[in-house]
């Protein structure tokens, strides 16, 4: 494999993913905002509410449209740039896509061009039925595509097979029940709810500095900062680590968060700083909690915490019984009926994965020296600074954000949003969740190197076989194109929010209340 | 788990859906394409050209689920295929993605600014949005018939030794402006149905004519090119089609003029090229007569015969290589595991009708032909 073209390949995977990951958050959590304020207008019939959600609705629209653009480039990404990893693991990886287009995308695309379109030609409960499909079906995508992505991290159900070299499926359920896909897809959607109220109190704040629209801003401030505290709680407590204990690889992205070199004993302490070393295997300057990292990992007092060295013995360990394992699947394929290589792939199967960690150094893994498995062992090692400082971040935000909706609650009740230092803050972290949301998933992803697909396929082998000018060529051409949406897209974000909720008058829908939703609504 | 179909039948029935998402896909997103690729054209105002904007909005997003579906499920039941067709055509890929990526964001940002020159320029990314989707898509579809470069490796890896413009040869471009009139002609049958009578609606039938007629000739062109050039393969040997999904296990050959075996073998399957046909002279005589739904039916049959005519022709080969046959993807040999299959058919028997009833409503819930007037005054519209 040529290295450039695997490291090309996997900046196309991480641009075109980011920035995909821009929109999605704020479809998952605005489309239940969106849910909420108009079950409040169906429930008082207040004009006022229906005001509320064709406001966010509109800014749901702009962001919605990008978020669905840039996900057709994922949908089709694992084939032109990672053929060998389609190959090798779509027998599994592409059901969970495909159920994903069938039960959820269909639903919310279908349905979002009637919220939008469907307000004069749909009844109060019929047009909020619509609305709630947008969001269920948002959220059921987010639900298959993190089964996926569970998957890679934690390969359950499914074996090789040699006379098809590639993985299969065993047991679906496995796949469909994996527990880091579920603890993955109740952290990811949370974020994305703390995203969406974090936007919404943001924006709402604007317009309470600027003294408009103060009727629609103080009640989706009151929406968000009860949304958002739920959310915020429910994003920290349900995180992701309640997987951590499952796989090698999951532990080794355990010890690589906490920088831990070596096993401790039980329990183990948490680290809140320090600055880890790659070279000497060392973590210098550090602070430790003793005990707190055991209790959240193993959940109990005894469980111990692997460190990272004794986690490459036993990586070294694996990749000789994988050898075995390539042996048997090189014999297989001169000979399908070659009983006693069956054998020996039956029993070392579980570990060709870690064989194939030795093609980067030599193209026949049965040929390494001891030098190469070493390398190959150490391989298995992430980038521990990055990920001990990414984590660090996006913890920090998660526990910043319970004070801060804990703050809005209490701003809400006691003096009505009035306080302008909390107005101005609450403008001031928008960027924020952003900012989590991405690291995490930069921590979830660099985490699992150099799989792909954990203990079965090195991310180095997945790549398809192209030539660096072409990667270059999508490369240059996803970012001229997605930067000039970007650009495009924020700016039409920001006239929608300095024009506010105006309102024309309705067609054809016989609806008509008064006149108080259809004029510009004046400030309280 | 006992599975109660066997491999032969989940692969055929596998085979016969990849079918039903294609024609699904031309049926309903092929007329938002349509629609799209003709929109500096239709419109002489940015009234007229928003009318026919506002006649797909509410469900161009749904429609286009059905391409995204379509990568999702060649992915989940033919991850061969899924590997080596998107790798081989990497960069027309990029091409369709980049405009498929356009199209939305043409429709939804396109009403935000008043400018006249902002939405020129958006109605000329619409225009991308549908034309190359449809060229590129149509020129695969040429390659796919005579043979595609590439050779698998003993771990099954692909190694693709083509180039984008070693795509267009003469054979594709008839191909890929066969697909352009066809769903062209099928954006403007759609419009017929659903916007009001006038100069746009005119233009659509006059648009719509010209279509159909260049569709029978490139079909017709296209046929001929088939029987008389060398093109086909065809599986020699014992066929296994029961057996683990490995090319390597069969033996395929270049067979010149391969692609018509089927239809002597089952005569019914000249049903498909005959819709070909029909569908763009039913679409004329709805277009003469001035019967909208006959017209928008016609181009309807006419995409369902076109693509049906591409995949029995090659029956049961999908991906034949030019280079090295015995790499060639056939059904026998590049789809799923048995169980796999199995599920996913549980899934689309479950979801597809679901699907399609929701779909239906949310036609119906729009039902009407649009106005100019409602262009005017309806503050949801593009």
């Amino acid at each position: 494999m040529d290295m450039a073209v695997v490291e090309l390949s996997r900046l196309q995977f991480a641009l075109t993913a980011m920035y995909h990951f821009l929109f999605v958050p704020l479809t998952l959590g605005l489309s239940f905002l969106l849910v909420i304020m108009e079950s409040i207008y169906v429930m008082t019939g207040k004009e006022i509410w229906r005001v509320t959600t064709r406001f966010w609705g509109k800014l749901f629209g702009i962001n919605f449209v990008l978020g669905v653009a840039t996900g057709i480039t994922m949908e089709f990404e694992f084939g032109t740039n990672w053929a060998y990893y389609a190959h090798y693991v779509g027998d599994i990886f592409g059901a969970p896509l495909a159920i994903e287009g069938l039960m959820a995308f269909f639903l919310e695309a279908t349905f979002v061009g009637l919220m939008f379109f469907g307000w004069d030609r749909l009844s109060k409960v019929g047009h909020l039925f619509v609305t709630f499909c947008v969001a269920l079906g948002s959220n059921l995508s987010a639900l298959w595509i993190l089964i996926a992505n569970g998957w890679m991290q934690h390969p359950a159900g499914s074996v090789f097979n040699p006379e098809t070299m590639r993985m299969e499926v065993t047991d679906f359920y496995a796949v469909l029940f994996n527990p880091v896909a579920q603890a993955k897809f109740v952290h990811t959607v949370s974020a994305g709810y703390v995203c969406a109220s974090v936007f919404v109190m943001g924006v709402s704040a604007w317009y309470l500095l600027k003294g408009k629209w103060t009727n629609v801003a103080r009640r989706s401030m009151m929406v968000a900062a009860a949304f958002g505290l739920a959310s915020s709680l429910s994003v920290v407590v349900l995180g992701d680590e309640s997987g951590y204990a499952l796989t090698d690889n999951q532990k080794m992205k355990l010890a690589a968060i906490e920088a831990m070199w070596e096993t401790e004993p039980a329990p183990a302490g948490l680290s809140i700083f320090g600055i880890p070393d790659m070279q000497k295997h060392v973590t210098h300057a550090e602070i430790k909690i003793p005990y707190v990292l055991g209790l959240i990992s193993t959940r109990s007092l005894t469980g111990e915490v692997m460190g990272i060295d004794e986690l490459v013995l036993k990586a070294d360990e694996r990749i000789r019984s994988g050898t075995i394992a390539y042996d048997a699947v090189e014999k297989l394929k001169a000979n399908r009926g070659n009983m006693a290589a069956r054998e020996a792939f039956e029993l070392h199967k579980r570990d060709l994965g870690y064989a194939m960690l030795l093609k980067r150094y030599v193209a026949d893994p049965r040929q390494a020296s001891e030098q190469q498995i070493l390398m190959a062992a150490k391989d298995t090692i992430p980038n521990v600074p990055v990920m001990f400082w990414l984590f660090r971040m996006m913890a920090g935000i998660g526990f910043f954000f319970i004070a801060f909706f804990g703050l809005a609650f209490y701003c809400a009740s006691v003096c009505q949003f009035n306080k302008r230092w909390f107005l101005k803050l609450a403008v001031a972290i928008m960027p924020l969740p952003w900012l989590a949301i991405e690291g995490g998933w930069v921590l979830a992803e660099i985490g699992r190197q150099p799989w792909a697909v954990e203990g079965v396929l090195p991310t180095f082998l997945g790549a398809s076989s192209l030539t660096i000018s072409q990667i270059w060529t999508t490369i240059i051409g996803f970012t001229l194109l997605y930067g000039t949406l970007a650009i495009i897209e924020v700016r039409l974000m920001i006239a929608s929010i300095r024009k506010g909720p105006v309102e024309h008058p309705v067609h054809g829908g016989g609806q008509q209340q008064g006149s108080a939703g259809f004029a510009p609504l004046p400030a309280e | 788990m006992a599975i109660p179909l066997d491999y032969e039948t989940l692969r055929l029935i596998w085979w016969a859906l990849l079918g039903v998402l294609l024609i699904g896909f031309t049926l309903t997103d092929g007329y938002d394409l349509g629609v799209a690729a003709l929109m500096p054209f239709i419109g002489k105002t940015d009234e007229e050209r928003r009318l026919a904007i506002n006649a797909v909005a509410p469900h161009w997003e749904g429609h286009q689920v059905w391409f995204i579906l379509g990568g999702g499920a060649i992915f989940a039941a033919w991850p061969f295929v899924y590997a080596v067709s998107f790798s081989g055509f990497y960069l027309a890929m990029f091409l369709v993605l980049a405009a498929l990526i356009l199209r939305p964001v043409s429709f939804k940002y396109r009403s935000k600014h008043a400018d006249p020159a902002w939405r020129g320029r958006w109605d000329w990314a619409m225009f991308i949005g549908g034309f190359v989707p449809a060229l590129v898509f149509g020129v695969a579809v040429g390659n796919v018939l005579q043979g595609l470069p590439f050779r698998l490796d003993s771990d099954l890896r692909t190694f693709y030794e083509g180039t984008l413009l070693g795509l267009f040869s003469p054979f594709a471009l008839v191909t890929g402006l066969l697909s352009v009139a066809m769903i062209v002609m099928h954006g403007a049958g759609f419009l017929a149905v659903k916007i009001e009578e006038g100069p746009v609606l005119e233009r659509a039938r006059r648009i719509g004519t010209f279509a159909a007629i260049v569709s029978i000739v490139l079909f017709a062109l296209g046929g001929v090119w088939v029987a008389m050039g060398q093109m086909g393969f065809r599986l020699e040997g014992v066929i296994d089609a029961q057996g683990p999904s490995n090319p390597h296990y069969a033996q395929t050959v270049a067979a010149p003029g391969a692609w018509l075996d089927n239809y002597g073998r089952h005569p019914w399957m000249l049903l498909a090229p005959i819709l070909g046909f029909a569908g763009p002279l039913i679409a004329l005589i709805g277009i003469r007569t001035r019967s909208h739904v006959l017209n928008l039916t016609g181009s309807s049959l006419a995409t369902v015969g076109i693509i049906a005519t591409v995949g029995l022709s090659m029956f049961p080969f999908i991906l034949p290589s030019s280079i090295d046959p015995q790499s060639s993807l056939t059904a026998w040999n590049a789809s799923s595991s048995h169980l796999t299959l199995w599920i996913m058919l549980l899934v689309t028997l479950i979801f597809l009708p679901i699907v399609l009833i929701y779909t239906a409503w949310a036609l119906k819930v729009m039902f009407g032909r649009v106005t100019i007037a409602q262009v005017r005054t309806n503050p949801d519209f593009y």
